[in-house]
């Protein structure tokens, strides 16, 4: 149904249009700073001449430099995969700054449950629990780790919905809670040697392949069925989604508890990548996520963004990561420069939303 | 079967010791337009609120399509079938027009998914056209957010809510309030098509010319208090004013203005 005539005044009702994606700007902004680093890697002298992205030297069969964006998307994947809740609780209007130590508490809770018991021949130097928890099946230390974050997620959603503290101080809390439980798990002590089985979990471009298979699952979630909408309609306006029957309250709860448990899933992978759990792990890990979603255009007043927003908001921020090491900019530079890109990604946000309000 | 819709018995509601609205009996017949008029905190606002469910009443009884009803929130006032447009709009600015319609009571597949059910968007956009087309609303693009309308839109959009649950009764409270001329033409061209749809009306409105233009009778709240129950054919402006400042009473709600 492309057109139809409706109405007393015989208007022509255009049911197919639908304005321009904001996920448009976003992936033109990508290759802009693509373009910006490869011209960068022309200009700089001491460069020497090198590409950014293609594959100058013959090294590979295609015509892009694939080493350099497989370690972007496998650097991107992890965090990626926790900013993908993210995305939903900053859709509903809330946000989480939790994340990061739940992945430190999850992998570390996780690993113990995924410790194998002899290492090259030798009891394992690393183990946490006695011998009933060496070389356990796979799926129990995911189990246990999806429990932790469902539990904690919980915990936060039912704070925000119930208390009513803002989402800002509940996570906040939960934050250091988080990061105080990955100290205590082991007092400090890393957890490593896992099986074979868990190992394989985060091997290789694994932890593209979860953060593909989960950004489509959380991409039908938001846009195709009755939890996403309401996610959109809480945020947009929590009075209008109470009268018109959502149980806010609950629902809150359940996207915190998706977020938490998106978090924990990315412990798992990271966990099983680095064969090793700290309690130091997921530094910065909820601001990146917070960013990624951000840049990506979901907007932190609520009600705005997609997935598909925040997965090219991975990009992004991968990108200009690995460009800033591509042009050899000092890693505390780095930090800054990062810094420096939230804020603008927020204010292009502020503009944007300006923009629309003023084309009535 | 009587031909009443609507109908509150003593309908009172105290807040702790203001008594907003006192002993209220109200009658709507089907397909009848009733304007509710009176100064501010007359008791319009309280009235609706508990016909609505969004408050539950002191006192009093509320029958509705013939039978008793308790309302405990706006959804089961909804779903017996009333139909509220309320000053502040319950829209989501940044969902369409269909998804605000729809909102709370979505068209659905797969149900056994429970809350990760599928949204039913054909069906749902399908609906959304009908009802626009009953109430002779003119959106040009239903794909549009919210947030990208004008006030007599989104009041349009408020109000094509009620046309596509048929609704056995409408409230609206005051939704010209904020419109421009044109704006203000539209919604009440909206009404009219009620009226011929059958479709019956509470009219919550300060604005006279507008009642009389489009309402059968008209019920006058004073300080909490029914004081008067006119046919338009038996009144006017003047007539109307003077009982809303308290210069006249009908004789029948004089007993209860004395005590």
């Amino acid at each position: 149904m492309a057109e139809t005539t409706h109405g007393t005044g015989g208007l022509k009702y255009d049911s197919s249009k639908r304005s321009w994606p904001n996920e448009i700007n976003i992936f033109i902004a990508l290759v802009i700073i693509v373009a910006i680093f490869e011209l960068l890697g022309q200009v700089l002298p001491y460069m020497n001449g090198q590409s950014f992205l293609f594959d100058t030297n013959d090294r590979f069969d295609s015509i892009f430099n694939e080493a350099r964006l497989q370690i972007i998307i496998l650097q991107v994947a992890i965090i990626g995969i926790i900013s993908l809740g993210v995305t939903q609780v900053i859709i509903s209007g809330g946000i989480d700054l939790s994340s990061g130590p739940l992945v430190a508490a999850t992998a570390m809770i996780v690993m113990s449950f995924a410790q194998t018991e002899l290492v090259n021949g030798n009891p394992n130097p690393k183990a946490v629990f006695g011998p009933w928890a060496f070389d356990l099946p796979v799926l129990i230390p995911i189990i246990v780790g999806l429990a932790f974050g469902a539990f904690i997620g919980a915990i936060n959603g039912s704070l925000i919905a119930f208390t009513r503290i803002p989402p800002f101080i509940a996570t906040l809390g939960m934050f250091l809670i988080c990061r105080g439980i990955a100290q205590w798990w082991t007092r400090g002590q890393p957890v490593s040697f896992p099986t074979d089985s868990y190992a394989a979990l985060g091997a290789g471009m694994m932890p593209v392949l979860w953060f593909v298979l989960l950004a489509i699952l959380c991409h039908v979630l938001l846009r195709y069925t009755v939890y996403g909408k309401h996610t959109y309609a809480i945020g947009s306006n929590e009075d209008a989604a109470r009268m018109s029957g959502i149980n806010v309250k609950r629902h809150k709860v359940m996207v915190y508890m998706i977020a938490s448990m998106l978090a924990a899933f990315a412990a798992i992978v990271l966990s099983s990548k680095n064969l090793t759990a700290q309690s130091g792990m997921g530094l910065f890990y909820e601001l990146y996520a917070i960013a990624m979603a951000v840049i990506g255009g979901v907007s932190l007043t609520g009600g705005r963004g997609s997935i598909i927003g925040t997965v090219l908001g991975a990009m992004v921020f991968g990108v200009i990561q690995s460009g800033f090491t591509y042009i050899k900019l000092d890693a505390y530079f780095q930090i800054m420069a990062m810094g420096a890109i939230i804020i603008g990604a927020v204010v292009l946000d502020k503009w944007r939303q300006q923009r629309s309000s003023m084309r009535i | 079967m009587s031909d009443i819709i609507l109908e509150t018995r003593n309908l009172t509601k105290h807040y702790g010791g203001v008594h907003a609205l006192q002993d209220a009996n109200f009658t709507l017949r089907k397909g009848e337009h009733v304007a509710i008029m009176g100064d501010n905190g007359a008791g319009k606002s309280t009235f609706v609120r508990q016909i609505t469910g969004v408050e539950q009443p002191t006192r009093g009884e509320i029958h509705f399509d013939g039978k008793p009803v308790h309302f405990a929130g706006p959804l089961d006032a909804r779903e017996a079938g009333i139909e509220a447009v309320f000053q502040t709009l319950a829209l989501a600015d940044d969902l369409d027009v269909s998804d605000n319609l729809f909102l709370g009571r979505e068209k659905t597949r797969f149900d056994w998914l429970g809350p990760f059910r599928f949204l039913d968007y054909k069906a749902m956009r399908d609906d959304t056209l009908a009802a626009l087309d009953k109430t002779g609303v003119k959106i040009p693009n239903i794909r549009n957010t919210i947030q990208n309308m004008s006030g007599g839109q989104r009041q349009c959009v408020a109000i094509a809510r009620t046309a596509t649950f048929h609704s056995k009764l409408t409230i609206m409270d005051e939704p010209t309030a904020a419109l421009g001329v044109q704006e203000t033409a539209q919604v009440e061209n909206i009404i009219r098509t009620l009226k011929e749809q059958g479709e019956p009306l509470i009219l919550i409105s300060h604005n006279m010319r507008q009642v009389m233009d489009l309402v059968d009778r008209i019920v006058v709240f004073r300080r909490g208090r029914i004081c008067a129950n006119l046919r338009k054919e038996d009144t006017d402006g003047q007539d109307v004013v003077a009982y809303i400042t308290g210069a006249k009473t009908q004789p029948e709600y004089e007993v209860a203005e004395a005590l």
